[in-house]
C-alpha cells in the first residue's frame, strides 16, 4: 500500500514498512511513544499517512498521536536533510561559546534552527544537552560527535561534508 | 599486555574509536571500559604490562605504535599533576567506572557483583529497607528525598502488581553523571533495581532513558540481556523505554504519564506513585545514581556509607564538573567537602587562571553560587541555603567573562521552552520573565525590571504544580541576590560588565593597530576601513558587534567597551 497524499514528501510513502512495527507494538500498553520512535527511525520523520495508519490499526485516536508527537522534542513532522546537525546549547557549551558556533553554522549554511538547506544536505537542530559537557562546545552530525568546536573548525567540518555530497 | 581504552560517550567524542581501530589494525586486542571521569584527557588508553599500569592521555591514532614501542618513555603518559584529580575523590558509585568492561557481566561478577542481590534473597524486605534507612541514602536525582521511605511506602502499598522504575531521563543541561554510570557500570544499576524490586515485591522494572544517550541505552540493554542469560531475571522482567526529549519527564508523575504513552504532563500528588503510579500500580521511582548506591550499601553495610558525608547528607555524590574549569569531568566526593575543594583541588582551578565568578549548581532548577561562598560545604542543606540546589549534580563553573544576566536568560529560555503548559504561571510567567531578561540583555531594560522579575519569581513558585515551575525562577533569584550590580549596570548604565551581551558593546581600534588588514577582511559587515600599514577604524553605524575583528586581531588593537 502506498500513498502520496499532500506535499509531505516528494516520494510516495511506503506504508508497508510499518507492518513489523505495528505487529511488535500494537498490543503493548503505553505503546504510542515507541510506535512513533520506530516510525521515525524508518522514515526519518513522522509522515502524516503513517500516523493515520497507526491510528487506524491500533485504535489510538489520531489526535492523541499527533498530540504526543508534538509534545516531545524528538519527533519531527517534516523530512530532514542528509546530515542532521544537533548543536548542543547545554549550560557548559553555552558558557564555552556555543552561540558563536550557532552563528557560524547559520552563516555557513544560511539556515535557521529547524530548517533544511535547499540542497537537502543539512538540517540544523539545536538541542539542550548531549552530555559531553567536558568537551564543550559540542555538536553531533548524524551519530558522530564533534568536540571542542571553534567557529573556524565548525565551518571546515561542514565544508568537507558538503564536498562529499 | 592488556590494552584498555576509555569508551564512554566522552571518549568516543574525543576520537576513541579511531584509536581502537588502530590497535586492532596492529592485531592488538583492545578491551573497553567506561568513563574514568577525566573527560578533558580523553582519549585515554591504559596498558597493563608486567603488573604495571601505564595510563596514556590525549592519544591520537598515529601515536599508537609509538606508545607500544616504549611504554615507560612515552610523552603521552599522564602527568603527575593530572593524577591528583582522582586522589581528591572518594568513589562509591563510580567505583567500577573506567575499571571494568561494562559490556561483560563476567567482569562485574568477578568483583562481587550481584552478591548483594543474592544476599537479599535470604533477607526479609524490611531488613533490607532498614539497612538503607540506616545508611541515610537520599534520592540523587535532585529532591534528596529519603530512599528508604519511598521503598517502604511502595512495599506497604496493597495493590498488585507493582513496578520499579529507574529515572534515567537526565535532562539538566550540564549534567552527565547518570549517562556515565550507565555506560561505565550498567550492572550496578540493574542490581540496585533488582534489590528494589525484591523489596517492594515488583515483578517488572522499567528503565526510562533519554533517547539522546544511545550508548547508555545500548550498554544497559546488553547488560539486561546478560543478566537474563545468567538467570538473574527469573523473578523480575526488565526493559528499557527510550525517552523522547522532554525535560519535564524528569518529574516522576510526568515520567509515569510518558511511560503510559501520554504527553508528559505532571499531575497532583497525592496519590503518590508508591500508591498509584504506572497504570495505577504501586510504583517506586529512583534515579540512576541512587540505584547504583544500593548494592554497595547492602553488601558493605550502612556504616560503609555513613563513614562519608555529613549527618543529614550521608555518603558521596557524583558531580559533573564543567564550564571554565581546567580539569572538567566526573567527580565523586564525600558530601560536605567545600566547593573550593571540588573546583580548585580536583578541578585544578579556572581556565587561563582567570578569576572565578560563580558556579551554577542544580541546572535550570538551581542557582549560581558566588565566590564569597566558595567555602560552602557541598551537602543538601548548605547548598539549599545559598539559593541553589545540589540537584542531580551539574556543576558549571563560570569566570569573569560570563554575564550573569545572560546566564539567567539562558536558563529561563530553557524552562520556558520545556514548560509543559499545564499551569498558567509556569507557562506564561516564564515567558514574561524571558521577555524581560531579553530586553535587559539588549540594553532596553526598564528601571523597575528587577522588582518585576522578583514578583514574577515568587508568583511562579507559588502557582506551579510541579518542580519545574516551582524551581524555574531560582537561576534568576540567585543572580539577582548575588549579582544585582550586574543587572543594574545593564538596566541603568546600558553596560555589560562581563562584556558578553553583544548589543551593549562597542568595538573600537586603538593605537596598537599596525594596519595588517586582517580585521577588515574578517568583518562580515564591511564596517572596518583603513589603508595597509595604517591604523584602521570601525564605522559604528555599520558594526554588527559580532566580535570577528576582536577574535582575529593579534595585536590587541581592538578595544571592547
Amino acid at each position: 500500500m502506498t500513498c502520496a497524499c499532500e506535499n509531505h514528501s516528494l516520494d510516495p510513502i511506503d506504508l508497508s514498512l510499518l507492518d513489523e512495527v505495528l505487529l511488535t507494538y500494537k498490543d503493548q500498553p503505553g505503546n504510542s511513544i515507541p510506535l512513533l520512535q520506530k516510525t521515525q527511525e524508518l522514515y526519518g520523520y513522522l509522515p502524516r499517512p503513517a500516523l493515520s495508519r497507526i491510528a487506524r490499526e491500533t485504535g489510538i485516536d489520531e489526535s492523541k498521536l499527533f498530540g504526543v508527537a508534538t509534545f516531545y522534542a524528538q519527533f519531527r513532522m517534516e523530512p530532514v536533510g542528509k546530515h542532521l546537525i544537533s548543536l548542543c546549547q547545554g549550560t557548559a557549551c553555552h558558557v564555552n561559546g556555543a552561540n558563536l558556533i550557532e552563528d557560524a553554522i547559520k552563516d555557513e549554511l544560511g539556515i535557521e534552527n529547524g530548517e533544511t538547506t535547499e540542497d537537502g544536505l543539512f538540517t540544523l537542530s539545536i538541542v539542550a544537552c548531549l552530555g559531553c559537557c567536558s568537551l564543550a562546545p559540542v555538536m553531533m552530525i548524524g551519530s558522530e560527535t564533534h568536540a571542542k568546536l571553534t567557529p573556524d573548525n565548525t565551518k571546515a567540518i561542514l565544508r568537507s561534508l558538503r564536498r562529499e555530497g | 599486555m592488556r590494552i584498555v581504552v576509555g569508551a564512554g560517550s566522552c571518549g568516543y567524542a574525543a576520537g576513541a574509536q579511531k584509536v581502537i581501530d588502530r590497535f586492532q589494525a596492529l592485531h592488538k586486542p583492545v578491551e573497553l571500559t567506561g568513563c574514568v571521569g577525566m573527560c578533558h584527557l580523553e582519549p585515554i588508553v591504559d596498558v597493563y604490562d608486567d603488573d604495571q599500569m601505564y595510563r596514556f592521555v590525549h592519544v591520537q591514532p598515529d601515536q599508537v605504535e609509538q606508545i607500544l614501542e616504549d611504554l615507560a618513555e612515552s610523552d603521552l603518559l599522564i602527568q603527575a599533576e593530572d593524577t591528583t584529580i582522582l586522589e581528591g575523590q572518594q568513589r562509591i558509585v563510580l567505583r567500577n567506572c573506567g575499571v571494568i568492561n561494562p559490556e561483560k557481566i563476567e567482569d562485574y561478577l568477578a568483583i562481587g557483583g550481584y552478591s548483594a542481590y543474592e544476599a537479599c534473597q535470604e533477607m526479609e524486605p524490611a531488613e533490607v529497607i532498614e539497612i538503607i534507612k540506616q545508611s541515610g541514602l537520599r534520592g540523587r536525582g535532585g529532591a534528596g528525598f529519603p530512599t528508604w521511605f519511598k521503598l517502604n511506602a511502595a512495599m506497604n502499598s496493597p495493590g498488585r502488581p507493582k513496578t520499579m522504575v529507574c529515572n534515567a531521563d537526565e535532562g539538566d543541561p550540564g549534567a552527565f553523571m547518570d549517562r556515565s554510570i550507565m555506560e561505565g557500570d550498567p550492572h550496578a544499576v540493574i542490581e540496585g533495581m533488582l534489590i528494589g524490586a525484591r523489596v517492594i515485591g515488583a515483578n517488572e522494572g522499567i528503565f526510562y532513558i533519554r533517547a539522546e544517550y544511545p550508548l547508555a541505552i545500548h550498554r544497559m540493554q546488553l547488560a539486561i540481556d546478560q543478566a537474563k542469560e545468567h538467570g538473574l531475571l527469573d523473578q523480575v522482567s526488565l526493559r528499557i523505554k527510550a525517552g523522547a526529549g522532554a525535560f519535564v519527564c524528569g518529574e516522576e508523575t510526568a515520567l509515569i504519564a510518558s511511560l503510559e504513552g501520554e504527553r508528559g504532563m505532571p499531575r497532583l500528588k497525592p496519590p503518590f506513585p508508591a500508591q498509584k503510579g504506572y497504570f495505577g500500580q504501586p510504583t517506586n521511582i529512583n534515579n540512576v545514581e541512587t540505584l547504583a548506591n544500593i548494592p554497595y550499601i547492602v553488601r558493605h553495610g550502612a556504616e560503609a556509607f555513613t563513614r562519608y558525608g555529613t549527618d543529614r547528607s550521608a555518603g558521596t555524590k557524583v558531580f559533573a564538573l564543567t564550564g571554565k574549569v581546567k580539569k572538567g569531568g566526573l567527580v565523586e566526593v564525600p558530601m560536605g567537602v567545600p566547593l573550593r575543594h571540588v573546583i580548585y583541588d580536583i578541578g585544578g582551578g579556572i581556565v587561563d587562571d582567570r578569576e572565578f565568578k560563580a558556579v551554577q549548581m542544580g541546572g535550570p532548577s538551581g542557582g549560581c553560587i558566588p565566590k564569597e561562598l566558595l567555602d560552602t560545604p557541598v551537602d543538601y542543606e548548605h547548598i539549599t541555603q545559598t539559593g541553589a540546589i545540589v540537584g542531580s549534580g551539574g556543576m558549571v563553573v563560570m569566570d569573569d567573562t560570563t554575564c550573569m544576566v545572560e546566564m539567567a536568560r539562558f536558563f529561563l529560555n530553557f524552562t520556558c521552552n520545556e514548560s509543559c503548559g499545564k499551569c498558567t504561571y509556569c507557562r506564561i510567567g516564564t515567558k514574561r520573565m524571558l521577555e524581560i531578561l531579553d530586553r535587559i540583555t539588549k540594553g532596553k531594560g526598564r528601571p523597575d525590571d528587577i522588582e518585576l522579575l522578583e514578583e514574577l519569581c515568587y508568583k511562579i513558585k507559588e502557582g506551579s504544580l510541579c518542580g519545574l515551575g516551582q524551581t524555574a525562577p531560582n537561576p534568576v533569584l540567585t543572580t539577582i541576590r548575588y549579582f544585582r550590580d550586574e543587572y543594574e549596570a545593564h538596566i541603568h548604565d546600558k553596560k555589560c560588565p562581563a562584556k558578553q551581551c553583544a548589543e551593549l558593546l562597542t568595538y573600537t581600534i586603538n593605537d596598537q593597530c599596525i594596519g595588517c588588514t586582517v580585521c577588515a577582511k574578517a568583518c562580515p559587515a564591511d564596517a572596518i576601513t583603513g589603508i595597509l600599514k595604517e591604523k584602521h577604524s570601525i564605522d559604528q553605524s555599520l558594526c554588527i558587534k559580532c566580535g570577528a575583528c576582536y577574535s582575529r586581531c593579534r595585536f590587541e588593537a581592538i578595544t571592547v567597551n
